[in-house]
């Protein structure tokens, strides 16, 4: 079985990425450093031709590689989401890394590098194949989560990263390599042929099921396996926490649910028990801890955790129901989730970012104090975050739990969704305590470490984009809802 | 011939293995476990496993190896009494293996599906080697090229992690 010149064809966005990364790490030793803007400029104008090329391929349905790969409407959905996430975070880190004076050309080559092992992995229909990817998005994140060398915080966020991102690939492999050994293949299409009428009283089965579930919420940050994320989301530079909370998750989610549904989808009813206990458990850890936090950025830390746990709602609801089309809404509601979850967090972490104290970041939440007085744009798009990560309408935030509690009631379990949304009630607390503290409170004299917000022209765009798709979408969902549905639709 | 190869073999991983858990200074503990791996390669070549024998000496002996010596010769621990008489740990391992072993011989054996035959796992002429590379370059060739670029970014990677220079004072 040999490649043709089709194959290449059709993972041209893949290609593409990489070519970009090469030569972003191919120029930066040579570049004077005045011109390294030049490398930011690059990838983002390679994001844009491989955005074209996967927006026209969103209707495709081919496989490449002897069917290790496919093209098709639901991994053109994720490769869209992660190529605008990864344009803001190089917008973003345009400006972050001036300000944080880490002038490393090669940032922008791991980031590209991380966007390529993401578009694997959501696109491979191979065990193999999807392992690789998330190897490769999760070293280029080790990488950047400790690019703040001078900083000791950063470093053990790197440390801690690795380690336990190494543990979770081990059980990851794991699972992988027995699932193989129950089934007779690592493919998707001939797993779900393999295991369709059999049950997890077999043991194989059940610890292969298992081990994959625990390997993927490591990289969902899922409770009880979420131990790294505020460490880690708290120590890394600012624009990689975006990027991590964003695309890493979203990327995770894709490779996780493709895994889950086309491969193990005759197990449904018995996964669905697994995930129902590990959602329950992450909307009340990720809540309820998210509440006494005083650092900005481990609180959004905790914040992403319990997101997580909405999005597990929508794969329970999914779970559930026997009939396919009851149970690919409750897929959609994740991908709407976490396509609306990209926009809100993205905006938030920017606005963090950017607020600096003296020569470093202001990321405790004391650092709000008076924002609205000081900067009332920002104070206002912060609120506007603040309030669709809360979920209240009529922003994307409250779109996306709507969905996701629809596809719980409709599966039955209405109580899942009362629970959810006792807790998305707990989490308005912490979210519009941020917002209090930006209004009510009077700022303090001005000094020259008194915290302050660096504008830039490249901020604004990302700001922009953010605030767009929160205020566009929690109005207008259709055009994104009939993505996703469309989308699920291609996932067998 | 092939049972003399397997007791010469089997002789020398048995004693090596002793070896490594009851010397006491740690460079040749970690020395004979560089010959145990040596013997094991040769167990994998008289089955007829070329490519396991040599990833083995590269892997094992190779790169773990000498990743044990570095760890052993940083650390200093041939002072630290610590990581001496690891005689227990060697028991509490021994003995689990040693009851399954019980358990196979006593009638596991007889239920097992018997030897497997070595030439029915080589199939292409050319042995394994060619085989499995000619699966990773065809078959495999996707996820083979995406490991590259794992190496790649774990080797950029840790030069920038340990470059001396912080590259934050760099522009004008």
């Amino acid at each position: 079985m040999t490649f043709s010149a089709g194959d290449l064809f059709l993972i041209l966005p893949e290609l593409l990425v990489t070519a970009a990364a090469c030569v972003v790490f191919a120029l930066d030793p040579v570049l004077h450093s005045s011109k390294k803007d030049g490398l930011a400029w690059l990838s983002l104008g390679t994001l844009a031709v491989c955005m074209g090329l996967t927006a026209s391929q969103m209707s495709h349905a081919a496989s490449a590689f002897g069917g290790l790969v496919v093209i098709d409407a639901y991994g053109c959905f994720w490769k869209l989401l992660l190529y605008f996430v990864t344009g803001l975070t190089v917008l973003l880190s345009y400006s972050y890394l001036k300000e944080e004076r880490l002038y490393f050309g090669e940032y922008y080559g791991f980031v590209l590098l991380a966007l390529s092992g993401m578009m694997v992995m959501v696109s491979a229909v191979d065990l193999l194949t999807i392992y690789l990817g998330t190897e490769l998005m999760s070293l280029s994140l080790y990488v950047m989560a400790g690019l703040k060398r001078s900083e000791p915080r950063s470093l053990e966020a790197s440390a801690k990263y690795f380690v336990l991102g190494a543990f979770s690939s081990g059980i990851l492999l794991y699972g992988i390599s027995l699932l193989y050994g129950a089934t007779g293949s690592t493919r998707l299409p001939a797993i779900a042929a393999a295991v369709s009428g059999r049950s997890l009283d077999d043991p194989l089965l059940l610890f292969a099921t298992i081990l994959l579930a625990v390997g993927f919420s490591f990289k969902l940050a899922v409770v009880p396996f979420h131990m790294w994320t505020p460490d880690v989301y708290q120590g890394a530079p600012t624009s990689v926490t975006a990027f991590m909370a964003v695309a890493s998750k979203a990327a995770s989610f894709g490779a996780f649910l493709r895994v889950f549904v086309e491969g193990l989808g005759g197990l449904k009813a018995n996964w669905s028990a697994i995930f129902l206990l590990l959602c329950i458990a992450t909307l009340v850890l990720g809540n309820v801890v998210a509440l006494v936090q005083t650092n900005i950025k481990r609180m959004l830390a905790y914040s992403s955790i319990a997101h997580a746990g909405y999005a597990l709602i929508g794969v329970v609801a999914a779970g559930r129901l026997g009939g396919s089309a009851v149970s690919s809404n409750g897929i959609a509601s994740v991908l709407l989730y976490l396509a609306l979850y990209a926009f809100m967090t993205f905006g938030a972490f920017a606005i963090v970012a950017m607020l600096r104290k003296g020569g470093i970041e202001g990321e405790e939440i004391e650092d709000f104090t008076g924002l609205a007085k000081r900067h009332p744009l920002a104070a206002l798009l912060m609120m506007i975050f603040m309030v669709s990560l809360a979920g209240i309408p009529p922003t994307a935030g409250f779109i996306g739990k709507f969905y996701v509690f629809m596809s719980a009631v409709e599966a039955g379990m209405a109580w899942l969704a009362v629970v959810a949304l006792i807790f998305a009630a707990v989490s308005a607390y912490y979210y519009l305590r941020l917002v209090m503290v930006m209004y009510m409170r009077e700022p303090g004299e001005v000094t020259a470490t008194s915290p302050r917000l660096v504008m830039s022209p490249s901020l604004s765009i990302v700001l922009a984009c953010a605030v767009a798709g929160v205020v566009i979408f929690g109005f207008y969902p259709n055009p994104l809802v009939n993505l996703a549905t469309q989308a699920v639709l291609t996932l067998k | 011939m092939a049972q003399l190869f397997f007791g010469y073999f089997a002789g020398v991983i048995a004693l090596t293995a002793v070896l490594v858990v009851a010397l006491k200074n740690p460079i040749y503990s970690a020395l004979s476990l560089l010959v145990m791996f040596f013997h094991v390669a040769g167990l994998y070549v008289t089955l007829h496993a070329e490519f396991l024998a040599a990833v083995q000496i590269i892997v094992y002996a190779g790169a773990i190896l000498v990743l044990y010596l570095f760890v052993v010769m940083l650390l200093n621990v041939k002072r630290d009494d610590r990581y001496h008489g690891q005689w227990r740990i060697a028991g509490f391992v021994c003995i689990p293996l040693l009851l399954e072993f019980m358990i196979l011989l006593a009638g596991g054996i007889a239920a097992s599906p018997g030897p497997v035959p070595a030439e029915s796992t080589g199939g292409v002429t050319g042995g394994n080697t060619l085989a499995i590379g000619e699966t990773l370059f065809s078959t495999y060739l996707f996820p083979f090229e995406v490991a590259s670029l794992i190496l790649l970014v774990a080797m950029i990677g840790a030069i920038i992690l340990a470059k001396r220079d912080v590259g934050g004072d760099a522009p004008q």
